[in-house]
């Protein structure tokens, strides 16, 4: 029997690190978009469009992201759209990232004071302007912080779409465990990979959050 | 006394005009059918009570409240509450707030360009200049790269100031402008103001400064439980008060 050397686990896992690192940065990228899209509809001075935009947020807050993989992977084929393991996890993981964005963005929208809105109204500016000019300039500086650590939420849903089949870090993990029969090794390094992945991302937010709070 | 003979003749067509402006939240009535008028060039004082309705009356005027009933009418416009150009009105009536409200992630001059920009489209050169004449006048050429943060609540409240007069308003409201500051901060903020209606600048303003008030204004109006209940000159009302009410309430206030 072929015996597997510590290198040639961590670099299979490595490898497959890859992939979750690009999931993570695709659902991020394109998650923050469409939650900039969600953010700006779900605090439109329309009601339609607020409601809307509050049912998307709750449905994908208030269901586990594995069902929303399944729904995705699972039900879009019925409606004739083919989806590989590739295409479901980066589009559920955009979709669930840019509900959660979208929520947190607006928890920062709010916490720019009235008085910005109306100082800003009296100068007879629009609800764009206002929104462009005086009110997401101020609300991103708060925002920088949270956002950055709900990356690491990103990071770490995408294990769930090992289910699927997509051979991110740890469906490589559970393979390389059914050839080597060596669970805690292996877990342990998959542990260790998103650890080093996260890590960084929560200590970034913890100075960021630190450095705002100073400069304020 | 070069300020009372200030007063307009009596022909002239009101600059600002309130018709029975009424305004409730939810069940309680806050304004009961007020009615003003504010000619071209005087300086209009609202005082009473807290609560009495100053607020929610200045701010129906530029249409931060929305008013249930009456009309308002700003230099000739007339702005009933279905058919109200917001923007067109706010570019004829510039208000100042007591909170300063000016915007943190903006210098001074920038606070006083934005809107010279964003809504007037002025070239950047001409919004320069406006906005660095506009802090001069305000005592805060030298301001103009300074941040909120970096400023006295005096000085913030002045660069509010020359950002709504940059914008060339034709009335300018105030609301108990100097009532969030430090003591020793509001002659600077007074001077100016006192500056503006020298220059003949149309100002309505809410305050409890009751010197400033008797020396500065043409007009004064007496809120009370959501009606104006007197209005006259300012020594008229200060010296003889006709309602009980007035007389509490300068009472009250010359005891302090
Ligand atoms: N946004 C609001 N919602 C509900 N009630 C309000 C609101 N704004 C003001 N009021 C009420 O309206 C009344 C008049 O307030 P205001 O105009 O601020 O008075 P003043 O400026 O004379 O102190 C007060 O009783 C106040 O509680
Ligand atoms: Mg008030």
């Amino acid at each position: 029997m072929y015996n597997f050397t510590l290198w040639d686990i961590l670099s299979n896992l490595l490898l497959a690190a890859r992939w979750t690192v690009l999931l993570s940065a695709i659902a991020f990228v394109c998650g923050g978009i469409a939650g900039v899209l969600v953010l700006l509809a779900r605090v439109a001075p329309l009601r339609p469009l607020q409601t809307a935009m509050k049912l998307y947020i709750e449905l994908f807050q208030g269901t586990p992201l594995l069902m929303q993989l399944f729904i995705v992977f699972f039900a879009l084929p019925l409606t004739g759209i083919e989806t590989s393991p590739w295409t479901a996890a980066a589009v559920a993981l955009t979709l669930f990232t840019s509900a959660y964005l979208a929520e947190i963005w607006r928890g920062c929208v709010e916490a720019v004071p009235r008085g910005q809105w109306e100082a800003s109204a009296s100068l007879a500016m629009s609800y764009g302007e206002q929104m462009r000019y005086v009110v997401l300039p101020q609300a991103l500086r708060i925002a920088v912080p949270p956002t950055v650590g709900f990356s690491v939420q990103v990071v770490k849903g995408t294990a769930v779409t090992s289910i699927i089949g997509f051979v991110e870090v740890t469906k490589a993990g559970t393979m390389i465990t059914n050839a080597t029969f060596q669970p805690f090794l292996v877990y342990g390094l998959v542990g260790l990979i998103y650890f080093a992945l996260c890590y960084p991302l929560s200590l970034s937010a913890k100075a960021l959050e630190r450095k705002l709070n100073v400069a304020r | 006394m070069s300020l009372a003979d200030q007063s307009v003749s009596p022909s002239a067509r009101p600059l600002v005009k309130l018709s029975n402006i009424r305004k409730s939240f939810g069940s309680v009535e806050v304004l009961k059918g007020v009615d003003m008028a504010v000619q071209e060039g005087q300086v209009v004082a609202m005082i009473g009570r807290s609560g009495s309705g100053k607020s929610t009356l200045l701010r129906s005027i530029n249409g931060l409240e929305r008013i249930d009933d009456g009309v308002i009418e700003v230099d000739g416009e007339c702005v009933d509450p279905s058919q109200i150009d917001l923007r067109a009105l706010r570019l004829k009536v510039g208000m100042v707030f007591q909170q300063f409200n000016l915007f943190p992630h903006l210098t001074a001059g920038e606070n006083v360009m934005l809107a010279l920009k964003v809504v007037k489209k002025q070239d950047k050169a001409a919004c320069r200049a406006a906005a660095e004449a506009a802090l001069s006048k305000v005592g805060l050429g030298h301001k103009f790269d300074a941040y909120p943060s970096q400023l006295s609540g005096g000085q913030q409240q002045r660069v509010a100031i020359a950002r709504s007069l940059a914008m060339a308003p034709k009335v300018l409201l105030c609301d108990e402008i100097t009532s969030a500051l430090d003591p020793e901060l509001v002659n600077e903020v007074l001077s100016v103001v006192r500056q503006l209606a020298e220059e003949g600048m149309t100002l309505l303003l809410v305050t409890h400064e009751m010197r400033f008030a008797r020396e500065v204004c043409d007009s004064l109006v007496f809120m009370h439980g959501g009606r104006i209940i007197e209005h006259g000159p300012p020594a008229e009302l200060f010296d003889r008060p006709q309602t009980p009410e007035l007389a509490q309430f300068v009472g009250m206030v010359e005891a302090r």
